[in-house]
């Protein structure tokens, strides 16, 4: 069977299948949970600079084409998380790439500067949670100049790669792409959840406690595709494509339209834990079928 | 869906101090062990074990212990709550001799259990036990399942039954009678007291394990624990002694909403 190992930014992956942030990796011991069922690399659980309780439940309510969820950034903080980040990395076995918040600019900073210390070969820069604009405003993600400050003093305050995670709700996300890649960023990770809401007509009220959430899962794979597209025509750095996959043919899509490797999320309720190694076995038939012998080979094959 | 429905509360019963059973009209296809998720709308939503079954209708015993839990023990007949579930492992019966260890509202599950174990003729030892006897649950509806000879009561105070914690009278049984498997629910250090005591024994069972949960199906990641990653949610809440053994935060530490790790010394 063909080799399905990809490699982003020098750092060679096992299969291009990532655990996104948020998603089960809550503490070292869930990355690693998340390793053994086959992931390539581990994205922990967003971290910010100081404890965060999140939002009340419900945190995570489904719909007929997805999932919506509004769980609020919960985190023990910068300096409680690092021996949850050292454990992930130290009992992985496979890359992991931390990924920080902030409320602002500066927080970004201080919070990059702290998980240094653990020499991550990469950090994710989530510049686009849609859940917390009460605490936050407006997320980051959404304007090219402040998403590429940011990105200038995460840089300023690590030696680590970095990947910007935006989002799609924006006019033309090849202008953010563009910024950030100009600010310094080494890869994007595309896409955060697209903003919806969901409401149970029996008692009039939104059903996530925060009222607005963020959609996921099989409803965002499309959007995800498209905006993993336009990125690609716009930059050259690699993305790291995240949205409704969850199966072989999901993340060939994803790496047709450029993706080098795919975030996987919401696919571990459709799939269940296992399913980095289904998407990895089911992707490996999927390109010996096809005829590709590298993930490289397949990778943009849409723009061809 | 993994969507609330929203629900009418046919009755509430008063158990014990501080301890209710809220019967919800609406029929589940659920096996004891398995927990739902309550909301109320504008509140919050946390898991509560079924502790009544019936074909049309279920029960949860609430303890009142905080916000969530006081306004819900406040709801009465007629009232609404949203309903997901149910969710998560169910204990399995095996053998013919089983004993059933509970402590506070711990209990809810294993009286469940204990009804299906009567149903396959099983012999039932049931040993429950509370800090003192006004918070010892459902000591009737035992009685009248198992007889009053196989209920074995201690309060940690020596009010009612035996002065001393449920696990003495689990080691007194257990070097007296053939055990086939033990079933256990209650607060966290206890349950890893009757894990070790039964290993020890070579005694296999299933402990029912209570961890902080946001979604409840596997997702948030919220529920995992140390250092084995596994979701309590998920491939919990009832889990062997086998795998109790590999978790080490049993009966230590937990984890608060924003995911911190917090002792569970500081809990009474
Ligand atoms: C799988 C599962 C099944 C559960 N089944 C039941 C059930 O059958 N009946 C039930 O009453 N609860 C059950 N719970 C616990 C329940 O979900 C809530 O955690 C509990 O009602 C407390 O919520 P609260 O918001 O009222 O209190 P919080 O505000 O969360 O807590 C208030 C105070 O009470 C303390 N406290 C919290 N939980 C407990 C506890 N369990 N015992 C003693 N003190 C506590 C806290 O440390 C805090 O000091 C279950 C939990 C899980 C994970
Ligand atoms: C419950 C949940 C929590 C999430 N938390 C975060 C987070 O903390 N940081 C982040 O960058 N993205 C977060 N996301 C977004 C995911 O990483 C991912 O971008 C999105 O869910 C789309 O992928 P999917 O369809 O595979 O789930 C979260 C998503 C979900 C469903
Ligand atoms: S409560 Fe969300 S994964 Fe268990």
């Amino acid at each position: 069977m063909v080799n399905v190992e990809t490699e982003l930014c020098g750092i060679k992956l096992r299969n291009p299948t990532i655990l996104a942030s948020g998603i089960v990796g809550v503490s070292g011991a869930a990355c690693m949970y998340a390793a053994k069922n086959g992931a390539g690399a581990i994205v922990p659980k967003s971290i910010g600079p100081v404890e965060r309780e999140g939002h009340n439940n419900p945190v995570l309510t489904e719909f007929e084409g997805g999932f919506l969820n509004a769980v609020g950034l919960p985190n023990s903080g910068v300096d409680s998380s690092l021996e949850e980040i050292e454990s992930a990395m130290k009992n992985s076995g496979v890359p992991v790439f931390p990924s920080i918040f902030g409320g602002t600019k500066e927080e970004y900073g201080e919070v990059a500067k702290k998980i240094s210390v653990l020499n991550p070969q990469m950090i994710e820069v989530n510049l686009s949670c849609p859940n917390t604009a009460n605490d936050f405003g407006t997320p980051f993600a959404l304007d090219a100049n402040e998403a590429s400050e940011v990105i200038k003093i995460v840089k300023e305050n690590t030696t680590a790669k970095i990947s910007a995670k935006l989002g799609p709700n924006v006019p033309d996300i090849k202008a953010i792409a563009k910024a950030v890649v100009e600010a310094g960023a080494d890869a994007i990770s595309a896409i955060n959840t697209m903003p919806g809401m969901v409401i149970d007509v029996k008692t009039a009220k939104p059903v996530l406690h925060n009222k607005q959430g963020g959609i996921s899962g099989h409803a965002l794979k499309p959007i995800a595709v498209n905006c993993v597209y336009e990125i690609y025509k716009a930059v050259n750095v690699p993305i790291i494509g995240i949205g409704g996959v969850s199966t072989g043919e999901d993340a060939a899509e994803m790496i047709m339209a450029g993706a080098t490797a795919v975030g996987i999320g919401t696919g571990i309720y459709y799939r269940g834990i296992d399913v980095f190694s289904k998407v990895s076995y089911e992707l490996q038939k999927l390109m010996d079928e096809l005829g590709y012998d590298s993930i490289e080979k397949m990778k943009g094959a849409a723009h061809k | 869906m993994e969507k609330p429905v929203i629900v009418e509360i046919e009755k509430t019963i008063d158990e014990t101090d501080g301890i209710k059973t809220i019967f919800i009209k609406h029929s589940i296809e659920a096996k004891p062990g398995q927990f739902v998720m309550v909301w109320i709308p504008g509140l919050d939503e946390k898991p509560f074990a079924i502790s009544y079954l019936e074909k049309e209708k279920f029960g949860i015993t609430v303890a009142a212990v905080g916000e969530f839990s006081d306004n819900l023990s406040k709801m009465k007949e007629g009232d609404k709550v949203g309903l997901r579930g149910p969710y998560g492992t169910n204990y399995c019966l095996e053998g013919n001799n089983i004993v059933m260890v509970g402590g506070g509202y711990g209990a809810a599950s294993l009286v469940l259990l204990a009804e299906q174990a009567l149903d396959k003729n099983m012999n039932i030892k049931f040993i429950l036990g509370a800090r003192d006897k006004n918070k010892l649950l459902y000591i009737e509806r035992i009685k009248k399942l198992v007889g009053e000879e196989n209920l074995i009561i201690t309060t940690d105070d020596g009010s009612m039954g035996a002065k001393g914690f449920v696990t003495d009278a689990l080691k007194e049984l257990l070097s007296k009678e053939k055990v086939d498997k033990v079933f256990s629910c209650g607060p966290d250090k206890m349950m890893k007291s009757v894990t070790e005591l039964c290993t020890e024994n070579n005694v296999k069972g299933e402990i029912s394990m209570e961890r902080w949960m946001k979604c409840g199906f596997g997702l948030c990641g919220h529920c995992c624990v140390d250092p084995i990653g596994i979701r309590v949610c998920k491939e919990g809440p009832v889990i062997d002694f086998e795998l109790a053994n590999k978790i080490t935060e049993l009966g230590s530490y937990h984890r608060v909403k924003s995911s911190r790790k917090e002792s569970l010394e500081v809990k009474k």
